[in-house]
């Protein structure tokens, strides 16, 4: 049963162009956040003076900044912070994110109203700006970044995973666990969540899209990460005052990010559509 | 939702008044003056005890006492200067989003997975990754660079000697290229959700019927479909009035517009705590009422809904 699952899932997935070339360039950029050192022609802090502001070259592929490094590298690297902060901020907002909404699903009664409760108060806030206020109260290094995009986006997949689990809790393999006397925690853990793990993925991976937009979003402002390590959004924003003159220092920071979070979000809507049988059409 | 609104002013105010680099924790600096502790320690109240602290903030902000460090400024004048203008911006891309996702969104549903469809829906992809201020500084750069006339602000510099209707195509000038970009993420999103709803819809029982019945095309589409497909849509409408307000904080840096999210930026740079918790509280209670507004509208328009 369970491998006849997974593979319509794979036939639906791959049939799905733009889900695949969104993968095929998302595991390329992991592969580029992890070579990235080996990658960059120059080391991405060496500054030379005498090269600043200099457009693409075959020396320099994207242009010098105006300290004289190497855009190409600073770019590599950035990968690095990029991908970091998505997939670690996703892993703190979906570990809430299960904990809370297995617990309410599960419990039912008044832990669920409470819960709920709760997650209806956080989602009130304007999550953008409070994760500024935060990390600029905290002092903006990438840890404190990390932390605070976690704490304030597990609410979705709370919800998520209180669906399924209000929903598989009454079937007979739950029934079943409950009968023979094994304890709740792990009929939670072990039983009911695999089943329910289908939407967490799809949250997921639209998660760390957006979780590299905010942080794009940050360094853009200035409280994300700080110079001089370099991030896609600081060196945008270290390029704003020569935008008239030096169109590389803003081009292709924001491409690189426009290409990072499509490609994420091309992979979990190809996801979605392939674990909803609901939006097929003829084909 | 009475406790809601509680919850969000204790969450608001504990963030900011507990989390480490707040007033609190600056107090504890060895290296202030004295004095300079004793002037904070009465000006936050943090003399007296912490659930004190809270309730004298909540009455400061009801009674328009609450001022801001930078200016001391009232906050809530502060606020009402510039919130028009943000409204203004927000209506306008609102307008514009409304205008365009639907339609866009119907004629891809209609199509679905043809070549259109697939182009239509990877622009909507791209709507959605690209960081507004990218393309914010884009767009600054093209028209800049293709009309040469300066688009920052909310009016040009030299506006004393214009006529009305200058002034008022000025206005126009300055409004568009930050509400067109505000408004290609949310057409992006929302002409995805009316393709979906609308794909839902067609595939109902009461739509094959019309056809059935030999009704055009048109008339099975925009009379019946869309009105059912409209549906959940009205929801979203609920949930974006906060947004008016919100403010696209990094839309209005970019272009400068001064308006609330440009305020909140600013007092978060300057460390405001008055205006920052303000405007955080008063986010959040336009967040809940917006919620509460789009249950209302979703009973009114679906009658099923209703009775329960």
């Amino acid at each position: 049963m369970e491998r006849q699952h997974s593979k319509t899932f794979w036939r639906y997935f791959k049939k799905n162009r733009l889900a695949d070339g969104g993968l095929i360039i998302v595991i390329m950029i992991f592969l580029i956040a992890i070579f990235a050192a080996a990658l960059s022609p120059y080391d991405p802090g060496k500054t030379d003076v005498s090269l600043k502001l200099k457009p693409p070259s075959f020396r320099n592929y994207l242009g010098t900044d105006q300290l004289g490094r190497d855009v190409f590298s600073r770019m590599l690297h950035g990968s690095r912070i990029s991908l970091t902060v998505g997939f670690i901020a996703v892993g703190i907002s979906i570990l809430i994110g299960v904990l809370v909404g297995a617990t309410a699903g599960y419990y039912g009664s008044w832990v669920d109203s409470l819960l709920m409760r709760f997650v209806d108060t956080m989602l009130c806030f304007p999550s953008f700006f409070l994760i500024l206020t935060v990390v600029a109260l905290m002092g903006p290094n990438l840890i404190n970044i990390m932390i605070v995009i976690g704490i304030t986006s597990w609410m979705g997949t709370a919800r998520f995973v209180r669906a399924e689990f209000l929903s598989l809790r009454e079937r007979d393999f739950a029934q079943a666990a409950r009968a023979l006397g094994v304890k709740d925690l792990r009929i939670m853990f072990r039983h009911i969540l695999p089943n329910a793990l289908a939407p967490v993925f799809v949250t997921a991976t639209l998660s760390v899209a957006s979780a590299i937009l905010v942080e794009a979003g940050l360094s853009f402002l200035g409280f994300g990460v700080q110079p001089p390590a370099p991030s896609w959004g600081n060196i945008l924003t270290e390029g704003r005052t020569y935008i008239f003159d030096a169109w590389w220092l803003t081009v292709f920071p924001g491409l690189a990010i426009l290409i990072t979070v499509l490609s994420f979000n091309l992979v979990g809507e190809g996801l979605r559509d392939a674990l909803d049988p609901r939006l097929r059409g003829r084909r | 939702m009475l406790i809601t609104l509680v919850g969000i002013s204790i969450i608001s105010w504990v963030v900011i008044t507990q989390a480490p680099g707040s007033p609190i924790a600056l107090t504890m600096d060895p290296k202030a003056s004295p004095k300079v502790i004793e002037q904070m320690m009465k000006n936050y109240d943090l003399d007296k005890p912490i659930y004190q602290q809270y309730f004298l903030w909540l009455k400061k902000l009801f009674t328009g006492k609450l001022y801001s460090f930078k200016d001391g400024r009232p906050v809530l004048e502060k606020i009402e200067e510039r919130i028009w203008n943000t409204l203004l911006l927000n209506l306008v891309a609102m307008v514009i989003t409304f205008s365009l996702a639907i339609p866009l969104g119907v004629f891809s549903a209609r199509r679905q997975y043809s070549f259109l469809d697939h182009l239509g829906t990877f622009g909507a992809y791209l709507g959605i990754s690209a960081p507004t201020f990218w393309l914010g500084y884009l767009l600054i750069l093209g028209t800049v660079m293709l009309f040469g006339y300066p688009v920052l602000g909310m009016r040009s510099f030299v506006t004393e000697d214009f006529t009305t209707t200058e002034l008022v195509l000025d206005r126009i000038w300055h409004l568009m290229l930050p509400s067109i970009i505000l408004a290609i993420h949310s057409i992006a999103g929302l002409s995805r959700y009316t393709r979906s709803s609308m794909l839902e819809v067609i595939r109902q029982d009461y739509v094959r019927t019309a056809r059935a019945k030999g009704l055009s095309e048109e008339n099975v589409y925009y009379k019946h479909a869309l009105r059912n497909a409209l549906l959940p849509i009205i929801t979203i409408f609920g949930f974006l009035i906060p947004d008016l307000i919100g403010g696209a904080i990094i839309m209005e840096t970019v272009f400068a517009w001064p308006g609330i999210g440009r305020l909140s930026y600013q007092a978060v740079l300057a460390r405001d705590y008055p205006v920052v918790m303000t405007i955080l509280s008063i986010s959040a209670v336009l967040t809940l009422l917006g919620n509460f507004i789009a249950d209302i509208l979703y009973g009114i328009a679906d009658p099923r809904i209703r009775y329960r």
